[in-house]
């Protein structure tokens, strides 16, 4: 009949087209497997960040390969691989990626699912995110850059100090891979001369666990399940005895808990500068008047208290605060008066106004606003790329990682200290016709974070890997200015950020010269 | 007969507009041979209250949300039997409250054959049922992902429908179809984003759609005055999180209810006056819109000299 002839020709047309793939590949998604170009077996020699040194945490003496309790654990390797599902192999190669690259990712995920600016109350106020009920209608946290920058750094400090500790342990016993004691079990990522108890994973798991209490206090189900898959894997891949990993663990989580120390005493706590519902804030505002200028003014619906006021005096990693007062902040911005301020605000509105095509790109590619992992995590996602070809050990990705996550939190610092210094109004405050092409953050505009963040991220990025140093000074130069083109920053945002950016690099190039790693 | 307000371009207005007018690809009026049917439109939706997931509120950081449409659509007989048909866009959409600014461009090209197979006199009545198949493309290089601002979703797209109209005493009609649009992945200007989980890539996925849509009321010539109901349901997706911002895999579903009216000038048969409204009544990710509109439209016969007219049966 033709009718049915049709619906089946129709229906045989839209399967065809459905089974068309329509899936996405992440771009790290099936990466190969880590295989280190240089094990760096001396890395216990690195000078930590917060460690007395690598023997503050004792890991005991590993049991003899001949023992067995050792023969035991090899046989628990041979029984996972005698089965190993289609998952179970998907695992093994995803973790097999890198233990430090794979938990950066999780961290990115996680600070894009926290970052949502509170929902106001019916009466108009915002509620602050509650650490001891996370899980609230408001969530805590709200991973805003600041908060994103620090929770980046403190764990990728925590993963080189636990790594550093683990390395020298490694050297001291030198308790050879299963794979090398025992012939008969296979390998299922690339085999390596790096003794491995403790095992280098187990540490960046126990750094995870421990530290995602503090950070991420709602994913705590969540992070176990990821931390239960990725040790498996490792056993199920041949590439640690069970001791390897109880042993990295538990060194992971003690150097993890100096870590939480310091972050608890940071003054993190207190960087929302409201008490008991008042709003200490307002002595910026204050103080801004009192120059003469115009303070800045939230221009959201109902009025919201800026994000983070007391950010600016959070602990650093890189310098003390007198340093960042005296020789990093940035001179005040142009007078909300001045010729120079009106140009800047002119400059603006065409940029409202004008914005090529090319130009709302970059805008877009930059914004890294609500719901992303932050400017400070595509950092770590630019990093990351650039790692992966380096081949970078567990270690050396750690330190890395830590010196660019280090210089994004201290830029951030080292940015609200001067948002909140100079309190500067938004262009769209100071002239209404300025439209945005992205999110106006809810903060004062100069510096640009965006700025700061970028400058310092290409400064210690060009020194870990030279040969992308001018590619990350045009990168940093772009996002900057992405800022200016999407209308919510003046020029002088942008370069004053840039350079307060660079200095702050400066400082994380002189910590990588002497660490022992360079 | 003619205007062409399709249903890929109220799926790429997403959050926007839904809507579903009449005398298109959606109605049960083809065109004579040869004869030619275009002509300007006017629509304009707008949305104060939105669902987010399932959440019904208001964003004083967006005030009302208003989209303006400006199409021209045609319709053209190949026969009796098959018609193509086109439609062009051009879309501003504005925010009241807030910074973000108005976005505006041309946004997709829309292509469909519609083709009635069977036409069937059953005693007063008469049965028709049709296929219709089409493709929409973007046509200029507007950005999917500054929603609810972007003018579309940029996703390119191709639909199949299966269309059935009873029509009584020449008089009196229902008609009923059902839609599925497959919508290929679309590409943002960055390299990372966040639906459920965080993907490092440019490209999004997005999940098809299916529609129906059940429209019924008086057809003559001359009026045509209906009632329709339509659904559009995604294939997947996830939703707004709690004050996120939304995002073009969202699911975004959507049933509204409408009227259209066309009004042909008896002095002057070639030209005719369509209006309409429609009221989303409910939802998931998208805006509870308002949406009006209208045209006037205008058929020239492109064939030797013999006159057209429209919906002979």
């Amino acid at each position: 009949m033709k009718l049915q002839s049709i619906i089946v020709t129709i229906i045989t047309a839209a399967t065809v087209l459905s089974s068309c793939s329509k899936q996405i590949e992440g771009r790290t998604d099936n990466i190969a497997p880590l295989n280190p170009a240089n094990i760096d077996i001396n890395a216990g020699t690195w000078r930590p960040i917060l460690l007395t040194g690598p023997t503050e945490f004792v890991v005991a003496a590993p049991a003899a390969t001949n023992t067995p309790g050792y023969v035991a654990e090899i046989n628990e390797i041979k029984s996972w691989q005698q089965n190993l599902s289609r998952r179970q192999k998907d695992q093994i190669n995803y973790w097999g990626a890198g233990a430090v690259l794979r938990w950066n990712e999780i961290m990115r995920q996680l600070v894009a699912k926290y970052n949502l600016p509170p929902y106001q109350n019916p009466d108009g106020t915002y509620p602050i995110p509650d650490a001891n009920n996370p899980l609230a209608a408001t969530k805590f946290p709200f991973a805003n850059p600041p908060y994103a920058a620090r929770a980046y750094a403190y764990v990728s400090a925590a993963q080189y100090d636990a790594l550093v500790a683990a390395w020298h342990f490694k050297k001291l016993y030198n308790r050879l891979a299963p794979y090398k004691n025992n012939a008969t079990v296979n390998t299922l990522l690339p085999q390596t001369d790096l003794p491995s108890y403790p095992s280098e994973d187990a540490v960046v798991i126990g750094v995870m666990t421990e530290m995602m209490k503090l950070l991420f206090p709602g994913d705590q189900a969540y992070i176990q399940t990821l931390a239960t898959e990725h040790r498996n894997a490792r056993i199920a891949a041949g590439m640690n005895v069970r001791s390897d990993m109880d042993a990295g663990e538990a060194l992971g989580k003690l150097v993890a808990q100096k870590f939480v120390t310091r972050a608890r005493g940071d003054r993190t706590g207190a960087a929302v500068a409201i008490t008991n519902g008042v709003d200490l804030w307002k002595e910026y505002e204050t103080a801004c008047i009192s120059r003469g200028e115009e303070p800045w003014i939230s221009l959201e619906i109902p009025k919201r208290p800026p994000m983070l006021p007391y950010f600016g005096k959070v602990r650093t990693w890189l310098f003390d605060s007198l340093t960042m007062v005296t020789t990093i902040r940035p001179a005040a911005p142009p007078s909300t008066k001045s010729e120079q301020f009106k140009k800047e605000t002119a400059e603006v509105l065409h940029y409202s106004k004008n914005a090529t095509r090319e130009e709302i790109a970059i805008v877009h590619y930059w914004a890294d606003g609500v719901a992303t992992y932050t400017p400070p995590g595509h950092w770590n996602a630019i990093a990351a790329d650039d790692f992966i070809t380096q081949r970078f050990s567990e270690v050396r990705w750690a330190r890395n990682m830590a010196l660019l996550n280090m210089s994004l939190m201290d830029a951030a610092v080292v940015c609200w200290d001067t948002k909140f210094f100079y309190y500067n109004p938004r262009p769209s405050q100071a002239n209404p016709d300025i439209k945005t092409w992205t999110g106006l953050p809810n903060f004062p505009s100069y510096t640009s974070g965006h700025s700061t963040f970028s400058g310092a991220a290409a400064t210690i990025l060009g020194h870990i890997v030279p040969g992308r140093k001018q590619a990350y000074e045009a990168m940093a130069k772009e996002a900057s200015l992405s800022r200016l083109y999407g209308a919510i920053h003046y020029r002088s945002d942008c370069e004053k950020g840039l350079e307060a950016g660079n200095k702050v690099g400066g400082y994380a190039i002189a910590r990588a010269q002497t660490d022992g790693a360079d | 007969m003619k205007s062409i307000k399709n249903i890929l371009y109220a799926l790429s207005l997403c959050i926007v507009v839904n809507g579903a007018f009449a005398q298109t690809d959606i109605d049960a009026i083809m065109m004579e041979k040869n004869a030619f049917c275009v002509g300007p439109m006017y629509t304009y939706s707008s949305w104060k209250e939105y669902w987010e997931g399932n959440n019904k509120r208001e964003n004083l950081n967006l005030g009302t949300v208003s989209t303006q449409m400006f199409s021209v659509g045609g319709n053209y007989g190949v026969s009796p039997k098959l018609n193509l048909l086109f439609n062009v866009p051009y879309i501003k959409t504005k925010a009241s409250a807030g910074q973000l600014r108005a976005q505006s461009g041309i946004q997709d090209l829309s292509l469909m054959v519609k083709y009635r197979p069977i036409n069937q006199k059953i005693g007063y009545a008469r049965l028709a049922v049709f296929g219709i198949a089409g493709i929409s493309t973007p046509l200029s290089n507007y950005t999917p992902d500054m929603l609810p601002l972007s003018i579309g979703l940029k996703s390119r797209t191709a639909m199949a429908r299966l269309m059935v109209d009873y029509y009584y005493n020449d008089k009196w009609f229902a008609t009923a179809s059902g839609t599925f649009v497959l919508r290929d992945n679309i590409k943002l200007d960055r390299n990372s984003y966040y639906t459920d989980e965080l993907v490092l890539s440019d490209e999004v996925f997005m999940p098809n759609v299916t529609t129906f849509n059940v429209r019924a009321g008086y057809r003559t010539q001359w009026l045509i005055a209906e009632a329709v109901l339509n659904n559009m349901t995604i294939q997947g997706g996830f939703d707004i999180t709690k004050n996120n911002m939304p995002f073009p895999s969202n699911r975004m579903n959507a049933t509204s209810l409408g009227v259209n009216f066309k009004y042909v000038f008896r002095k002057i048969p070639e030209l005719s006056l369509t209006g309409g409204a429609n009221q989303v009544i409910a939802g998931r990710n998208v805006g509870q819109s308002l949406t009006v509109n209208g045209g006037v439209f205008y058929v020239l016969n492109l064939g030797k000299k013999e006159k057209k007219t429209e919906e002979k049966k």
